[in-house]
């Protein structure tokens, strides 16, 4: 405790405290000790919150991990991860439709969506004037905003008889969760990008002026090149988002638990599947559904360890 | 007035026949929004030649070098009045390309600023542009480039690594191949050695005496002994009131603004009294 004690007055010369004039060194004491309990209480406070955190994620990991496991086990990982039928009732527990359904809107509403969220990242950073920027942005912003019930509303009564009338289906299906995805993941892909695009150093935008480039050669022959570590980590965490997404992508997709003969027809996702089967699943089936839940929870752990790693790389470059 | 003064003495290593003015500035005006920067500058930079700015922090010599490639246009809210003309052609009338002109009146900048992209590729960037496309070429380019930047032996066989790799001072030579690969006529630089270290501000004064024959050079520099050794020419800037314009003092050859200067302030601030 004396030790500590004077580490602290040590460490901080000019260490707040009242320091009266012609106070004994006595009071001196007793101000560098109450300073030290408040600053090591305050350290500890705050390891608790961030431990918090971890132990959140470390328990849902052993909760989830514990509860599903078992159908590995009893069903085989193979069966499990690519039988082409999903009939839980029947003890058909092969999810490949529910993982082709996830990753294919996904992957389309990233197409659509990445190249959107870039262009408006790119607009916001380097053409918008600061007048249409202070508009533009809280826009975008406000996109994140809207509750995802909200995005599967509009998609339900909006967009599904559009699709409906062009495709002469139902309108449930791909095409629908692609383009309301697409808008849902914009502000997450382009705030990040357009961070990436303004913490360039300005200096490479003024040598690129001056060396006579005009502003769309500046933007893709400099600019975007030498964001593309956060851009890319823009797409991936978009990415995450996508996936994950389930009451706006559950309101509109048709939920049928088969792989899909076009993009008009109904499917479900890994995660509409969980939501629309817990209510009601028992025994083996309740157990393939938290099955389902540990493969959502490693496809985030690569996402995750993709962005880490690729930011990494960026500064090994930079 | 500025004429009658440019015949007598001899600058170092220039011969007697003047050159000609290669840009010619008339009567500028710059303004900041509400605010005038400079007032009145008229003055002439001689062809292959160095020509320096000096003058106190402040005083808009930056702003006025900036005004030679209209770096100036792309901060909002600027303008100037008066006439800037570049081998007799006014380069602010209308229907000249900014981007044409910044091809031929190359900067360089206080801040190294290569591009987070390989050696080679930051000197190949500007002849990319222009549409010079052969490996072979643009080898040829980059070699040479880098060598009358006083930095290929040191770069010559890490071509392919990052140019932010490279010290602070290399990174600003690399700057300059960068600039030289589009064969400006014009050099600007703007404080180029303020932020690098000695060796490498000895390379670059080296570099800029040997491409004075070839090329314009108009440098910034805070640096009095720097400019008394670099340039033929020196003009003298001066803001006397804080909102007030800079105006130009005095404009002469170097070592005669040096030794004689004709104007009190000019004396006082090159014998270290203010700035």
């Amino acid at each position: 405790m004396a030790g500590s004690e004077r580490d602290m007055r040590d460490a901080g010369p000019g260490a707040p405290g009242p320091r009266e004039p012609g106070s004994g060194s006595g009071v001196l004491r007793q101000t560098a000790r109450s300073q030290y309990l408040k600053e090591s209480s305050l350290r500890a406070l705050f390891l608790a919150c961030a431990s918090v955190a971890v132990m959140g994620v470390a328990l849902i990991f052993l909760f989830v991990g514990l509860r599903g496991w078992a159908i590995f086990a009893k069903v085989g990982v193979v069966d499990f991860l690519f039988g082409s039928t999903w009939l839980p009732t029947e003890g058909e527990f092969g999810i490949w439709p529910l993982i082709f359904g996830s990753f294919a809107v996904t992957i389309g509403a990233l197409l659509l969506g990445a190249p959107l969220a870039i262009g408006t990242a790119i607009f916001l950073s380097e053409v918008a004037s600061p007048r249409v920027r202070s508009i533009l942005r809280p826009a975008v912003e406000l996109l994140a905003g809207i509750p995802s019930v909200i995005y599967g509303f509009f998609g339900l009564i909006v967009l599904r008889p559009i699709i409906a009338d062009m495709s002469g289906g139902l309108g449930f299906g791909l095409v629908t969760g692609w383009l309301i995805l697409a808008i849902m993941i914009v502000p997450t892909i382009s705030a990040i990008s357009e961070d990436a695009l303004r913490s360039l150093s300005p200096g490479i935008r003024e040598a690129s002026y001056a060396m006579g480039a005009t502003k769309w050669q500046t933007i893709y022959k400099v600019l975007v090149p030498a964001a593309k570590v956060g851009i890319i980590d823009a797409v991936i965490l978009g990415m995450g988002r996508a996936i994950g997404e389930t009451m706006a992508v559950l309101m509109v997709i048709g939920n049928a638990p088969v792989v899909p003969a076009g993009v008009s027809e109904p499917f479900s996702t890994l995660t509409t599947t969980i939501v629309l089967d817990m209510a009601y699943a028992s025994g083996d089936h309740r157990t393939a559904l938290f099955g389902m839940a540990i493969i959502l929870f490693l496809i985030s752990m690569v996402l995750v360890a993709l962005v880490r790693s690729l930011s990494r790389f960026g500064k090994q470059v930079g | 007035m500025i004429e009658s003064r440019l015949h007598g003495g001899a600058a170092h290593g220039s011969d007697e026949v003047e050159a000609a003015d290669k840009l010619s500035v008339t009567d500028l005006d710059f303004y900041y929004g509400d605010f005038q920067a400079l007032a009145g500058v008229t003055v002439g930079v001689k062809e292959r030649a160095t020509t320096a700015f000096i003058g106190p922090s402040g005083c808009g010599k930056s702003t006025f070098l900036r005004c030679f490639n209209r770096m100036n246009d792309l901060i909002p809210g600027t303008r100037l009045t008066g006439r800037i003309t570049l081998d007799g052609e006014d380069i602010y009338a209308p229907g000249v390309d900014p981007v044409d002109l910044r091809r031929r009146v190359g900067m360089i900048f206080q801040q190294p600023n290569p591009f987070p992209m390989s050696i080679y590729d930051n000197v190949a960037y500007g002849p990319r542009l222009h549409g010079v496309k052969k490996k072979a070429r643009l080898d040829d380019i980059v070699q040479q480039s880098l060598e009358r930047a006083n930095v290929w032996r040191e770069v010559k066989d890490i071509l392919g690594r990052g140019g932010l790799t490279l010290s602070g001072g290399q990174q600003q030579r690399l700057c300059i191949a960068r600039v030289l690969a589009v064969r400006p006529d014009v050099l600007l630089m703007d404080e180029p050695c303020s932020a690098i270290d000695p060796t490498s501000v000895q390379k670059i004064e080296d570099l800029m005496a040997e491409l004075e024959s070839e090329i314009t050079i108009v440098i910034v520099t805070h640096n009095m002994q720097q400019a008394a050794r670099v340039s033929q020419f020196t003009a003298f800037f001066l803001q006397e009131e804080t909102n007030e314009p800079a105006e130009l003092v005095e404009y002469g050859r170097t070592a005669e603004l040096f030794t004689s200067p004709e104007d009190k302030r000019t004396e006082d601030y090159i014998t270290g009294r203010f700035g």
